[in-house]
Protein backbone atom coordinates (compact mmCIF):
# COMPACT_ATOMS: atom_id res chain seq x y z
CA UNK A 1 0.00 0.00 0.00
CA UNK A 2 2.89 2.36 0.29
CA UNK A 3 5.07 1.91 -2.23
CA UNK A 4 8.30 4.14 -2.03
CA UNK A 5 10.81 4.42 -5.15
CA UNK A 6 14.15 5.92 -5.46
CA UNK A 7 13.97 8.37 -3.17
CA UNK A 8 17.11 11.05 -2.76
CA UNK A 9 16.78 13.79 -0.67
CA UNK A 10 19.53 16.36 -0.82
CA UNK A 11 20.08 19.25 1.69
CA UNK A 12 21.81 22.10 0.71
CA UNK A 13 23.54 23.31 3.59
CA UNK A 14 26.01 26.25 2.97
CA UNK A 15 28.41 25.33 0.53
CA UNK A 16 28.04 21.41 1.19
CA UNK A 17 25.48 19.48 -0.14
CA UNK A 18 24.07 16.62 2.04
CA UNK A 19 22.44 13.32 0.76
CA UNK A 20 20.04 12.42 3.55
CA UNK A 21 18.18 9.86 1.29
CA UNK A 22 19.87 8.29 -1.70
CA UNK A 23 17.79 5.84 -3.86
CA UNK A 24 15.43 4.52 -1.20
CA UNK A 25 12.89 1.99 -2.29
CA UNK A 26 10.82 0.07 0.03
CA UNK A 27 7.89 -1.24 -0.30
CA UNK A 28 5.14 -1.89 2.69
CA UNK A 29 2.12 -4.02 2.51
CA UNK A 30 -1.40 -3.38 3.99
CA UNK A 31 -1.35 -4.22 7.84
CA UNK A 32 2.29 -4.80 8.21
CA UNK A 33 4.42 -3.59 10.72
CA UNK A 34 7.21 -2.17 9.03
CA UNK A 35 10.65 -1.34 11.18
CA UNK A 36 12.94 0.99 9.44
CA UNK A 37 15.86 0.68 11.67
CA UNK A 38 19.08 2.43 11.42
CA UNK A 39 21.96 4.50 13.54
CA UNK A 40 21.46 8.13 14.30
CA UNK A 41 21.86 10.08 11.28
CA UNK A 42 21.56 7.27 8.65
CA UNK A 43 18.63 9.04 7.05
CA UNK A 44 15.67 7.80 8.78
CA UNK A 45 13.69 10.88 9.96
CA UNK A 46 14.37 12.15 6.17
CA UNK A 47 12.45 8.90 5.21
CA UNK A 48 10.34 9.48 7.83
CA UNK A 49 9.46 13.28 6.90
CA UNK A 50 8.85 12.29 3.05
CA UNK A 51 6.80 9.54 3.99
CA UNK A 52 4.47 11.84 6.20
CA UNK A 53 4.30 14.62 3.57
CA UNK A 54 6.31 17.45 5.80
CA UNK A 55 9.60 16.88 3.82
CA UNK A 56 9.42 17.04 -0.37
CA UNK A 57 12.03 14.59 -1.60
CA UNK A 58 14.41 15.81 -4.76
CA UNK A 59 13.38 12.74 -6.69
CA UNK A 60 11.55 9.15 -6.29
CA UNK A 61 8.08 8.32 -5.97
CA UNK A 62 5.84 7.41 -3.68
CA UNK A 63 2.70 5.90 -3.74
CA UNK A 64 -0.36 5.08 -1.34
CA UNK A 65 -2.96 2.57 -2.34
CA UNK A 66 -1.81 3.33 -6.18
CA UNK A 67 -1.65 7.37 -5.68
CA UNK A 68 0.91 8.92 -6.85
CA UNK A 69 0.97 11.42 -3.78
CA UNK A 70 4.01 13.49 -4.65
CA UNK A 71 1.99 15.24 -7.56
CA UNK A 72 -1.25 16.41 -5.83
CA UNK A 73 -2.38 19.92 -5.33
CA UNK A 74 -1.81 21.85 -2.24
CA UNK A 75 -5.56 21.11 -1.12
CA UNK A 76 -5.52 17.37 -2.30
CA UNK A 77 -2.04 17.32 0.14
CA UNK A 78 -4.15 18.18 3.21
CA UNK A 79 -6.21 15.04 2.25
CA UNK A 80 -3.08 12.95 1.89
CA UNK A 81 -1.82 14.10 5.25
CA UNK A 82 -5.40 13.22 6.94
CA UNK A 83 -4.75 9.48 5.51
CA UNK A 84 -1.32 9.55 7.14
CA UNK A 85 -1.28 9.56 11.29
CA UNK A 86 2.29 10.42 12.85
CA UNK A 87 3.53 9.73 15.76
CA UNK A 88 6.92 11.75 17.25
CA UNK A 89 9.35 10.72 19.83
CA UNK A 90 8.99 14.05 21.64
CA UNK A 91 4.96 13.73 21.42
CA UNK A 92 4.39 17.46 20.01
CA UNK A 93 0.90 17.62 22.51
CA UNK A 94 -0.36 20.63 22.59
CA UNK A 95 0.15 22.00 25.79
CA UNK A 96 -2.74 24.03 26.76
CA UNK A 97 -5.55 21.65 25.99
CA UNK A 98 -6.64 18.67 27.53
CA UNK A 99 -6.07 15.37 26.51
CA UNK A 100 -9.88 14.79 25.33
CA UNK A 101 -9.21 17.93 23.61
CA UNK A 102 -6.08 16.33 22.04
CA UNK A 103 -7.06 13.59 20.30
CA UNK A 104 -10.46 15.82 19.35
CA UNK A 105 -7.99 17.63 17.56
CA UNK A 106 -7.55 16.52 14.32
CA UNK A 107 -11.38 16.12 14.24
CA UNK A 108 -11.86 19.73 14.90
CA UNK A 109 -9.73 20.03 11.62
CA UNK A 110 -12.42 18.24 9.62
CA UNK A 111 -14.80 20.08 10.74
CA UNK A 112 -16.43 16.74 12.85
CA UNK A 113 -19.74 17.21 14.21
CA UNK A 114 -19.32 17.43 18.05
CA UNK A 115 -21.31 14.64 19.24
CA UNK A 116 -19.70 12.13 16.77
CA UNK A 117 -15.77 13.67 18.03
CA UNK A 118 -17.16 13.23 21.67
CA UNK A 119 -18.15 9.36 20.56
CA UNK A 120 -14.42 8.89 19.03
CA UNK A 121 -12.68 10.80 21.91
CA UNK A 122 -14.46 8.25 24.59
CA UNK A 123 -13.60 5.32 21.72
CA UNK A 124 -10.13 6.40 21.57
CA UNK A 125 -9.46 6.78 25.68
CA UNK A 126 -11.11 3.36 26.20
CA UNK A 127 -8.31 1.80 23.48
CA UNK A 128 -5.24 3.76 24.52
CA UNK A 129 -6.37 2.68 28.57
CA UNK A 130 -6.65 6.75 29.66
CA UNK A 131 -10.35 7.24 30.21
CA UNK A 132 -9.95 8.44 33.46
CA UNK A 133 -7.41 10.85 32.20
CA UNK A 134 -9.77 12.90 29.85
CA UNK A 135 -10.19 16.19 31.51
CA UNK A 136 -6.01 15.99 32.54
CA UNK A 137 -3.41 18.17 30.61
CA UNK A 138 -0.17 16.67 29.26
CA UNK A 139 2.22 18.18 31.73
CA UNK A 140 0.11 15.71 34.18
CA UNK A 141 1.34 13.01 32.66
CA UNK A 142 4.03 10.22 32.23
CA UNK A 143 6.17 9.89 29.12
CA UNK A 144 4.44 6.62 28.10
CA UNK A 145 1.06 8.43 28.91
CA UNK A 146 1.99 11.09 26.42
CA UNK A 147 2.87 9.26 23.71
CA UNK A 148 -0.73 6.90 24.32
CA UNK A 149 -2.02 10.21 23.76
CA UNK A 150 -0.17 10.89 20.74
CA UNK A 151 -1.34 7.39 19.66
CA UNK A 152 -4.91 7.66 19.96
CA UNK A 153 -4.52 11.79 18.62
CA UNK A 154 -3.05 10.02 15.37
CA UNK A 155 -5.37 7.31 15.05
CA UNK A 156 -8.48 9.55 15.90
CA UNK A 157 -9.38 9.88 12.13
CA UNK A 158 -8.78 6.55 10.68
CA UNK A 159 -5.80 7.02 9.29
CA UNK A 160 -4.68 4.25 7.11
CA UNK A 161 -1.19 4.44 7.83
CA UNK A 162 0.55 5.31 11.18
CA UNK A 163 3.79 6.74 10.98
CA UNK A 164 5.97 6.21 14.34
CA UNK A 165 8.90 8.22 14.06
CA UNK A 166 11.37 6.71 17.87
CA UNK A 167 7.84 6.35 19.43
CA UNK A 168 9.86 4.42 22.46
CA UNK A 169 13.17 6.21 22.19
CA UNK A 170 12.36 8.73 25.05
CA UNK A 171 10.89 5.51 27.56
CA UNK A 172 12.09 3.16 30.26
CA UNK A 173 11.91 -0.20 28.71
CA UNK A 174 8.82 -1.11 30.68
CA UNK A 175 6.86 1.82 29.33
CA UNK A 176 8.58 0.41 25.83
CA UNK A 177 7.17 -2.74 25.77
CA UNK A 178 3.59 -1.46 26.90
CA UNK A 179 3.41 1.17 24.08
CA UNK A 180 4.60 -1.47 21.53
CA UNK A 181 1.91 -4.06 22.48
CA UNK A 182 -0.53 -1.07 22.15
CA UNK A 183 0.76 -0.64 18.64
CA UNK A 184 0.00 -4.39 18.02
CA UNK A 185 -3.13 -4.79 19.52
CA UNK A 186 -4.04 -1.27 16.92
CA UNK A 187 -2.79 -3.13 13.94
CA UNK A 188 -4.59 -6.32 14.71
CA UNK A 189 -7.65 -4.62 15.55
CA UNK A 190 -7.85 -2.15 12.91
CA UNK A 191 -5.62 -3.42 9.93
CA UNK A 192 -3.64 -0.13 10.65
CA UNK A 193 -0.49 0.01 9.03
CA UNK A 194 2.47 0.68 10.99
CA UNK A 195 5.55 2.09 10.26
CA UNK A 196 8.07 2.21 12.93
CA UNK A 197 11.16 4.49 12.65
CA UNK A 198 13.49 3.13 15.42
CA UNK A 199 17.51 2.34 16.39
CA UNK A 200 16.49 -0.58 18.82
CA UNK A 201 16.72 -3.53 17.64
CA UNK A 202 14.55 -4.82 20.18
CA UNK A 203 11.52 -2.87 19.19
CA UNK A 204 11.70 -4.78 15.56
CA UNK A 205 12.44 -7.95 17.05
CA UNK A 206 8.89 -7.65 19.32
CA UNK A 207 6.44 -6.41 16.54
CA UNK A 208 7.72 -6.30 13.11
CA UNK A 209 6.87 -8.43 11.11
CA UNK A 210 9.04 -6.64 7.84
CA UNK A 211 12.45 -4.45 8.35
CA UNK A 212 14.75 -2.10 6.40
CA UNK A 213 18.01 -1.23 7.71
CA UNK A 214 19.23 1.78 6.67
CA UNK A 215 23.18 3.05 6.23
CA UNK A 216 24.25 6.00 5.34
CA UNK A 217 21.49 7.28 3.48
CA UNK A 218 20.95 3.69 1.75
CA UNK A 219 18.74 0.81 1.88
CA UNK A 220 21.37 -2.03 2.69
CA UNK A 221 18.68 -4.79 3.22
CA UNK A 222 15.58 -5.28 3.49
CA UNK A 223 12.31 -8.18 4.31
CA UNK A 224 10.88 -10.61 6.26
CA UNK A 225 12.36 -9.59 10.13
CA UNK A 226 12.88 -13.03 10.75
CA UNK A 227 14.94 -13.82 7.48
CA UNK A 228 16.58 -10.79 7.79
CA UNK A 229 17.86 -11.26 11.61
CA UNK A 230 18.84 -14.88 11.08
CA UNK A 231 21.14 -14.31 8.61
CA UNK A 232 21.97 -10.77 8.12
CA UNK A 233 24.20 -10.08 5.16
CA UNK A 234 25.08 -6.33 5.90
CA UNK A 235 27.66 -5.48 8.61
CA UNK A 236 25.41 -2.65 9.84
CA UNK A 237 22.76 -5.15 10.83
CA UNK A 238 25.26 -7.47 12.98
CA UNK A 239 26.23 -4.40 14.59
CA UNK A 240 22.63 -3.98 15.29
CA UNK A 241 21.99 -7.22 16.01
CA UNK A 242 24.98 -7.41 18.36
CA UNK A 243 24.35 -4.61 20.23
CA UNK A 244 20.77 -4.88 21.79
CA UNK A 245 19.91 -8.54 20.75
CA UNK A 246 17.10 -9.10 23.70
CA UNK A 247 13.56 -8.65 22.90
CA UNK A 248 11.95 -6.13 24.52
CA UNK B 1 1.64 66.29 53.76
CA UNK B 2 -1.38 68.51 54.49
CA UNK B 3 -4.25 66.30 54.54
CA UNK B 4 -6.32 69.43 53.07
CA UNK B 5 -3.94 69.13 49.80
CA UNK B 6 -5.22 65.72 49.87
CA UNK B 7 -8.87 66.62 50.16
CA UNK B 8 -9.07 69.48 47.60
CA UNK B 9 -7.09 67.74 44.98
CA UNK B 10 -9.02 64.44 45.54
CA UNK B 11 -11.25 65.13 42.85
CA UNK B 12 -9.20 65.96 40.41
CA UNK B 13 -6.67 63.43 40.94
CA UNK B 14 -9.56 61.04 40.92
CA UNK B 15 -9.93 62.66 38.09
CA UNK B 16 -6.78 62.23 36.22
CA UNK B 17 -6.56 58.50 37.24
CA UNK B 18 -9.88 57.39 35.34
CA UNK B 19 -8.48 59.49 32.33
CA UNK B 20 -4.85 57.11 32.38
CA UNK B 21 -7.03 53.94 32.83
CA UNK B 22 -9.56 55.23 30.11
CA UNK B 23 -5.99 55.63 27.93
CA UNK B 24 -4.26 52.81 28.95
CA UNK B 25 -7.50 50.66 28.10
CA UNK B 26 -8.55 51.89 24.61
CA UNK B 27 -4.54 52.34 23.61
CA UNK B 28 -3.61 48.78 24.52
CA UNK B 29 -7.00 47.15 23.06
CA UNK B 30 -6.31 49.29 19.73
CA UNK B 31 -2.52 48.08 19.51
CA UNK B 32 -3.40 44.97 19.79
CA UNK B 33 -6.41 45.11 17.22
CA UNK B 34 -3.16 46.41 14.65
CA UNK B 35 0.10 44.80 16.47
CA UNK B 36 -1.27 41.27 16.77
CA UNK B 37 -2.14 40.69 13.50
CA UNK B 38 1.08 42.05 12.34
CA UNK B 39 3.26 40.36 14.74
CA UNK B 40 1.47 36.66 13.48
CA UNK B 41 2.60 37.69 10.27
CA UNK B 42 6.07 38.36 10.98
CA UNK B 43 6.04 35.41 12.33
CA UNK B 44 4.92 33.12 9.65
CA UNK B 45 6.59 35.28 6.32
CA UNK B 46 9.41 34.48 8.62
CA UNK B 47 12.56 31.77 7.39
CA UNK B 48 11.54 28.23 7.83
CA UNK B 49 7.68 29.10 8.23
CA UNK B 50 4.29 28.50 6.99
CA UNK B 51 4.50 30.97 4.55
CA UNK B 52 7.88 31.65 4.20
CA UNK B 53 7.95 34.98 2.30
CA UNK B 54 11.64 36.64 2.96
CA UNK B 55 11.49 39.72 0.99
CA UNK B 56 7.94 40.83 2.38
CA UNK B 57 9.20 39.91 6.17
CA UNK B 58 12.28 41.82 5.68
CA UNK B 59 10.15 44.92 4.80
CA UNK B 60 7.77 44.08 7.84
CA UNK B 61 10.82 43.95 9.86
CA UNK B 62 11.49 47.43 8.53
CA UNK B 63 8.41 48.87 9.20
CA UNK B 64 8.04 48.02 12.96
CA UNK B 65 11.88 49.00 13.43
CA UNK B 66 11.26 52.54 11.49
CA UNK B 67 7.90 52.48 14.22
CA UNK B 68 9.95 51.56 17.68
CA UNK B 69 12.60 53.85 16.76
CA UNK B 70 10.37 57.30 16.25
CA UNK B 71 10.70 59.21 20.10
CA UNK B 72 7.18 59.37 21.02
CA UNK B 73 6.81 62.67 22.47
CA UNK B 74 8.13 63.32 18.29
CA UNK B 75 5.36 61.08 17.15
CA UNK B 76 3.02 62.47 19.37
CA UNK B 77 3.73 65.67 18.04
CA UNK B 78 4.04 64.65 14.30
CA UNK B 79 0.60 62.68 14.25
CA UNK B 80 -1.21 66.22 15.23
CA UNK B 81 -2.98 66.62 12.03
CA UNK B 82 -3.63 62.69 11.93
CA UNK B 83 -5.17 62.57 15.29
CA UNK B 84 -7.60 65.75 14.56
CA UNK B 85 -8.22 63.77 11.27
CA UNK B 86 -9.38 60.57 13.14
CA UNK B 87 -11.12 62.30 16.24
CA UNK B 88 -12.02 65.48 15.06
CA UNK B 89 -9.14 67.19 18.21
CA UNK B 90 -5.77 67.13 18.79
CA UNK B 91 -6.14 67.49 22.75
CA UNK B 92 -7.74 65.42 25.47
CA UNK B 93 -7.43 61.61 26.65
CA UNK B 94 -8.96 60.39 23.16
CA UNK B 95 -7.00 62.33 20.99
CA UNK B 96 -3.88 61.19 23.22
CA UNK B 97 -5.29 57.50 22.11
CA UNK B 98 -4.18 58.32 18.34
CA UNK B 99 -0.41 58.59 19.21
CA UNK B 100 -0.74 55.88 21.67
CA UNK B 101 -2.22 53.28 19.54
CA UNK B 102 0.58 53.93 16.58
CA UNK B 103 3.20 53.80 18.78
CA UNK B 104 2.45 50.80 20.88
CA UNK B 105 1.15 48.83 17.68
CA UNK B 106 5.00 48.07 16.26
CA UNK B 107 5.97 47.14 19.77
CA UNK B 108 3.05 44.52 20.56
CA UNK B 109 3.74 43.21 17.11
CA UNK B 110 7.24 42.80 18.59
CA UNK B 111 6.16 41.23 21.81
CA UNK B 112 3.73 39.02 19.79
CA UNK B 113 6.33 37.63 17.70
CA UNK B 114 8.61 36.80 20.79
CA UNK B 115 5.53 34.86 22.66
CA UNK B 116 5.17 32.80 19.04
CA UNK B 117 8.58 32.38 18.34
CA UNK B 118 8.62 30.23 21.96
CA UNK B 119 6.28 28.13 20.93
CA UNK B 120 8.41 24.14 20.19
CA UNK B 121 8.06 23.80 16.34
CA UNK B 122 7.17 20.22 16.80
CA UNK B 123 3.44 21.04 17.84
CA UNK B 124 3.32 23.29 14.71
CA UNK B 125 4.57 20.13 12.49
CA UNK B 126 2.13 17.60 14.37
CA UNK B 127 -0.74 19.91 13.25
CA UNK B 128 0.44 20.04 9.94
CA UNK B 129 1.20 16.28 9.94
CA UNK B 130 -2.37 16.23 10.96
CA UNK B 131 -3.52 17.93 7.31
CA UNK B 132 -3.80 21.56 9.34
CA UNK B 133 -4.13 24.54 6.94
CA UNK B 134 -1.75 27.45 7.55
CA UNK B 135 -4.85 29.36 9.40
CA UNK B 136 -6.19 26.55 11.30
CA UNK B 137 -2.43 26.04 12.86
CA UNK B 138 -2.36 30.27 13.56
CA UNK B 139 -5.74 30.02 15.22
CA UNK B 140 -5.80 26.68 16.77
CA UNK B 141 -2.54 25.78 17.58
CA UNK B 142 -0.21 28.68 17.86
CA UNK B 143 -2.51 31.40 19.24
CA UNK B 144 -3.59 29.53 22.10
CA UNK B 145 -0.45 27.80 22.82
CA UNK B 146 0.97 30.97 23.17
CA UNK B 147 -1.65 32.57 25.66
CA UNK B 148 0.40 32.55 28.88
CA UNK B 149 3.06 33.89 26.81
CA UNK B 150 0.68 36.55 25.28
CA UNK B 151 -0.88 37.17 28.43
CA UNK B 152 2.41 38.31 29.85
CA UNK B 153 3.34 40.41 26.80
CA UNK B 154 -0.25 42.27 27.44
CA UNK B 155 1.04 43.53 31.12
CA UNK B 156 4.79 44.84 29.45
CA UNK B 157 2.39 46.49 27.16
CA UNK B 158 -0.29 47.77 29.65
CA UNK B 159 2.69 49.14 32.13
CA UNK B 160 4.52 51.12 29.15
CA UNK B 161 1.55 52.55 28.00
CA UNK B 162 0.72 53.96 31.35
CA UNK B 163 4.42 55.77 31.06
CA UNK B 164 3.50 56.75 27.48
CA UNK B 165 0.26 57.87 28.76
CA UNK B 166 1.61 60.15 31.49
CA UNK B 167 4.20 61.66 28.63
CA UNK B 168 0.88 62.51 26.12
CA UNK B 169 -0.04 64.66 29.25
CA UNK B 170 2.38 66.77 28.45
CA UNK B 171 0.83 68.45 25.29
CA UNK B 172 -2.67 68.44 26.96
CA UNK B 173 -3.59 64.60 27.00
CA UNK B 174 -4.88 64.68 30.49
CA UNK B 175 -4.21 61.71 32.95
CA UNK B 176 -1.96 61.59 35.73
CA UNK B 177 0.74 62.88 33.85
CA UNK B 178 -0.42 65.65 32.73
CA UNK B 179 -1.50 66.51 36.73
CA UNK B 180 2.53 66.54 37.42
CA UNK B 181 3.47 68.30 34.85
CA UNK B 182 1.39 71.09 35.56
CA UNK B 183 1.28 71.04 39.17
CA UNK B 184 4.45 69.83 40.44
CA UNK B 185 6.46 70.73 37.05
CA UNK B 186 5.38 74.42 36.58
CA UNK B 187 3.55 75.25 39.49
CA UNK B 188 6.37 73.80 42.40
CA UNK B 189 3.61 72.11 43.85
CA UNK B 190 5.74 68.91 45.39
CA UNK B 191 3.06 67.35 47.03
CA UNK B 192 0.39 66.86 44.25
CA UNK B 193 3.21 65.74 42.18
CA UNK B 194 4.61 63.09 44.80
CA UNK B 195 0.66 61.57 44.73
CA UNK B 196 0.49 61.31 41.20
CA UNK B 197 3.83 59.37 41.24
CA UNK B 198 2.44 57.04 44.22
CA UNK B 199 -0.97 56.86 42.15
CA UNK B 200 0.76 55.97 39.14
CA UNK B 201 2.94 53.06 41.13
CA UNK B 202 0.09 51.56 42.58
CA UNK B 203 -1.57 50.91 39.28
CA UNK B 204 1.80 49.42 37.65
CA UNK B 205 1.81 47.18 41.17
CA UNK B 206 -1.71 46.02 40.68
CA UNK B 207 -1.86 45.55 37.09
CA UNK B 208 1.39 43.50 36.89
CA UNK B 209 0.31 41.59 39.82
CA UNK B 210 -3.18 40.65 38.39
CA UNK B 211 -1.54 39.89 35.29
CA UNK B 212 1.33 37.80 37.09
CA UNK B 213 -1.84 35.78 38.93
CA UNK B 214 -3.47 35.63 35.70
CA UNK B 215 -1.29 34.52 33.51
CA UNK B 216 0.20 31.40 36.04
CA UNK B 217 -3.31 30.26 36.08
CA UNK B 218 -4.03 30.02 32.69
CA UNK B 219 -0.60 28.46 32.04
CA UNK B 220 -1.45 24.40 31.43
CA UNK B 221 2.43 23.45 31.39
CA UNK B 222 1.81 24.30 35.43
CA UNK B 223 1.38 20.79 36.98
Amino acid sequence: MFKIENLTRIYNTGNTQVKALDGVSIDIDTADIFGIIGMSGAGKSTLLRCMGMLDRPDEGSIEIDGVDVLSVTPRQLIEVRKQIGTVFQGYNLLMQKTVAKNIAFPLELSNTPKEDIHKRVTELLELVGLSDKAQSYPSQLSGGQKQRVAIARALAVNPKVLLCDEPTSALDPLTTRSILSLLKEINQKYSVTIVIITHEIGVVRSICNKVAVIDNSVVVEQGETKAVFESPRSPVTRQLLNMGGDTL
Amino acid sequence: MNLQTLIDYAPMLGQGTLETLYMTVVSVLFSYILGLPLGVLVVITGKNSLASMPKFNAVLGWIVNIGRSIPFIILMVALIPFTRMVVGKSIGSTAACVPLIIGAAPFVARLVETSLEELDYGVIEAAKAMGATNWQIIYKVMLPEAVPSLVRGVSIATITLIGYSAMAGAVGGGGLGDIAIRYGYHRYEYEVMLITIVLLVIIVQVIQSIFNLVARRIDKRNR
